[in-house]
């Protein structure tokens, strides 16, 4: 009986092995012309989140649609928002082409608070892919039927309301940051309950816990469509087809909860020309267009200086709201 | 009849398949230390993408859970390296019966157990998850703060037979769960400025450190003294199966009470495996001791038999606010949730309606995961307690390799991987010293859920301790804490604990 446990325990180990696939070429370095070797996506968050999801549809995109003739492998780096994954792009990935990972809005926040000394503009940004507005909500038997009743209460009262959403420093808080900034309410004041998720901020707001929750807009279909939710705003530049956005609701706030790539720091002309140019046939290929239209994510391409800008943007904004709310 | 309609679409052929692979799976990945089902599944869903038919994917999923469960109480029970922190409870009397050569005995327990609490849970979630739905999402965070504290007062008979010991260990459990992001103010505790600490020490990474790497270390410290010799394994009586009449006359009431208590809390919207669990434990030995009998420590059947029922009952509780709400409340249920969206079904209030077909076919694939996994693994005893021959240094070097590369699968970062192996050398020192185990492990997952359930319901109710006692709901919980933290030393006139210091 024993060479079958042993060859039990083996299969197991292939499967735990070839089923992660987190193991690297050693050979690896930076230096050469791109393309020339493996590429290696990192998502620096476990398997599964958004993250995760993302550079896997990538990886499959380039594969599939035949665009990179080498392997893709995808690696997760996990720890302290996605700063731990930064850290190692930007200490082992430096003028490497061929180490991408994948990044957006929560990252920048993470970083600030992490201050292990990396930023997300010293990587090379190379384009955004994806993004999803965010949205306020409160429980159907609430008192408030629009956004400005609550945005008033809350200015009048700034401890009366309590608003729920993911952890403390990310996308949702700072949803409410934007928000008591554009309304003038004062940001130190805000009562934030930070969930663990969507899934918990949902139960919150059931339960009546808090006033208003904030999470993606995915998020909250189902409730509001089944009329134990009411919609009050959203965070895109346009509304929705039952709710106004912030602007258009008269504050000036907008905050899309984006998805991008970058490369190692330092790449040369040539090399980020030649990956900026794969990624922009990544994002026509059909099988990406697909993931989009099946994940539910909205297109937000912007790529190589557009991109170096909007990100430069970003981490400007962010890391100053991110100290406003205290949380650096 | 909708529920036959769930049968007739699971029992064709392709899906029984999806049905063994998922346990086949789940069972390889659970004795696995480190890698769970969540994983599992996140890993396996881009593979689903290219599925035409949801159901398929759901029914392998709902196998890989109960098989990983079941895997992961074969090595708590055989080797006492529980993987996930839901076979911790079981670890604790079914590594004795092991010891006792009652391997088999326990084995067996286990998996009839989870069969019966799985197909009673099942058919609870077919026929009042509505209900039970709009219950649980009641609970506001006072009321979670108020549950947590029954929680910890109640299991304090994992503590083990020195209070002071016992509270020492819940104690560091205690501080190593507030290792960490602050998710309430987003500060960092007690990370030393080291970002590998900045998520906080995570429960698997505790959990392997601690069993398997521990014990591998203990182990290896006591080869040349040969004392923990463990007996040989018993005869099977072969007429009543692997369990003798006696063992069926003991465990079958711990299988429902198993179940009643896996079920509900699996439901509540801050739920999970690991609080029923403890709890069914804390209760069977409690029950034992109330009957006058000692043997609980020396291989209880009671104590695996109960646990084991309640964590596979949790995982249909779990469904209930996943499938009525859209809550996923563990991180299984928080995979699943994206399967769901990726095949663009939105689970919430309205998914009984408007997928109903898929609802009924994902309640029929858990009951045919479950005899799937009753006929897989009853056999597969015969083959599993072979382990117990294996040399040991063969077996805990392998069990060293098996663990260290969980730990890094998991987070693909050497550090973890430190993290794991300096908690190990905790877990040395704390056996090399009898400080029992399970109550790191109840704290680590205890402490975060009291701390931030109260911080939340501090902001709620702007920073006023009232909210606590004004709830009834909170106040009632709360005084059923104080009760069965009293009630044992009055109904029976016992000295009190202290006195038992040994």
């Amino acid at each position: 009986m024993r060479p079958s446990l042993r060859s039990a325990l083996a299969v197991t180990a292939v499967v735990a092995v070839s089923a992660c696939g987190q193991f690297t070429d050693p050979a690896a370095g930076g230096g050469s012309a791109f393309p020339s070797r493996n590429l290696e996506i990192m998502a620096p968050a476990a398997a599964g989140g958004g993250w995760d999801l993302t550079a896997r549809a990538m990886q499959a995109a380039l594969r599939d649609d035949k665009l990179y003739d080498k392997a893709i492998e995808v690696t997760n780096v996990v720890g302290a928002g996605g700063a731990t994954g930064l850290a190692q792009l930007l200490s082992k990935g430096q003028g490497d082409a061929h180490q991408w990972m994948v990044t957006g809005l929560v990252m920048i926040g993470a970083t600030e608070r992490a201050k292990n000394g990396s930023d997300l503009t010293q990587a090379t940004p190379i384009a955004t892919l994806t993004a999803e507005a965010e949205a306020i909500v409160v429980r159907s038997d609430s008192k408030y039927q629009n956004i400005k009743q609550l945005v008033d209460d809350f200015k009048a009262n700034p401890t009366s309301v309590k608003w729920g959403g993911g952890s403390a420093g990310g996308s949702d808080h700072l949803v409410v940051g934007v928000l008591a900034k554009a309304a003038g309410a004062d940001v130190k004041k805000i009562q934030y309950v930070g969930y663990s998720g969507g899934g918990e901020t949902k139960a919150g707001v059931l339960s009546g816990d808090v006033t208003a929750g904030v999470a993606g807009v995915s998020e909250f279909k189902a409730n509001i469509e089944a009329g134990q939710m009411r919609l009050l705003a959203v965070t895109s530049p346009k509304g929705a087809s039952d709710a106004p956005s912030l602007k258009e609701a008269g504050y000036d706030a907008e905050l899309m909860n984006w998805r991008g790539v970058v490369a190692g720091p330092g790449l040369s002309d040539a090399d980020r020309t030649a990956v900026v140019a794969l990624v922009d046939k990544l994002h026509s290929s059909p099988k990406w267009q697909e993931t989009l239209a099946k994940q539910g994510w909205t297109d937000f391409y912007k790529k190589d200086v557009e991109a170096r800008n909007f990100i430069a943007n970003e981490t400007m904004r962010i890391s100053q709201l991110v100290k406003e709310l205290g949380l650096s | 009849m909708d529920l036959l309609n769930g049968f007739a679409t699971v029992l064709l052929p392709l899906n029984l398949l999806f049905a063994a692979v998922g346990v086949t799976i789940g069972t390889l990945v659970g004795v696995l230390p480190g890698i769970g089902p969540a994983l599992t599944i996140a890993l396996l869903l881009p593979i689903t993408f290219n599925f035409d038919d949801p159901i398929g994917a759901f029914i392998m999923f709902a196998g890989i859970y109960y098989g990983a469960m079941y895997g992961g109480s074969t090595t708590s029970i055989l080797l006492n390296t529980p993987g996930e922190s839901a076979s911790v409870a079981t670890a604790i009397e079914g590594h004795e019966m092991a010891k006792r050569g009652r391997a088999r005995a326990a084995l067996a327990t286990a998996a009839i157990g989870s069969f019966v609490a799985g197909v009673i849970s099942t058919l609870l979630l077919a026929f009042v998850a509505k209900p039970i739905g709009e219950l649980a999402v009641k609970f506001q965070a006072a009321d979670y703060f108020a549950l947590a504290v029954l929680a910890m007062v109640s299991v304090t008979a994992l503590l083990g037979t020195s209070l002071v010991r016992g509270l020492i260990s819940l104690v560091l459990g205690l501080f190593l769960g507030l290792v960490g992001l602050d998710s309430v103010s987003g500060q960092l505790r007690f990370t030393f400025g080291a970002p590998v600490l900045t998520e906080g020490i995570g429960i698997t990474i505790v959990i392997v450190g601690l069993f398997a790497i521990g014990e591998v270390l203990y182990a290896a410290s006591r080869v040349r003294n040969g004392s923990d010799e463990i007996a040989p394994l018993e005869k099977a009586p072969l007429r009543t199966g692997y369990l003798s009449r006696e063992d069926w006359r003991r465990s079958w009431r711990p299988w429902l009470r198993g179940a009643a208590i896996g079920f509900p809390f699996g439901a509540l919207p801050a739920g999970g495996a690991e609080v029923p669990t403890f709890l069914s434990y804390t209760f069977e030995k409690r029950r034992a001791e109330r009957a006058g009998r000692d043997d609980f420590g020396k291989g209880a059947i009671e104590g695996v038999a109960g646990p084991e029922a309640a964590n596979n009952a949790s995982f249909s509780g779990v469904l209930v606010p996943l499938l009525t709400l859209g809550l996923p409340t563990s991180a299984t249920a928080a995979v699943m949730l994206a399967a769901f969206q990726i095949f663009n079904l939105q689970p919430g209030p309205q998914l009984f309606q408007t997928s109903s077909d898929l609802v009924w076919a994902l309640i029929a694939s858990l009951f045919v995961g479950n005899v799937l996994l009753l006929v897989l693994n009853l056999p597969l005893i015969q083959v599993w307690v072979k382990v117990l021959e294996v040399p040991r240094p063969v077996l805990y070097s392998g069990i060293l390799v098996l663990a260290t590369l969980g730990v890094y699968s998991l987070s693909g970062n050497v550090l973890q991987v430190f993290l794991a192996y300096g908690i190990g050398v905790l877990g040395y020192f704390m056996r090399r010293y009898g400080f029992p185990i399970a109550p790191v492990v109840l704290g680590v997952i205890l402490g975060p859920m009291t701390e931030t359930q109260l911080r939340r319901a501090l902001v709620i109710s702007d920073g006023s301790f009232t909210a606590i006692v004004t709830r009834p709901l909170t106040l009632v919980i709360l005084v059923l804490a104080v009760v069965s933290l009293v009630l044992p030393y009055v109904r029976r006139g016992k000295k009190l604990a202290f006195a038992d210091e040994d």
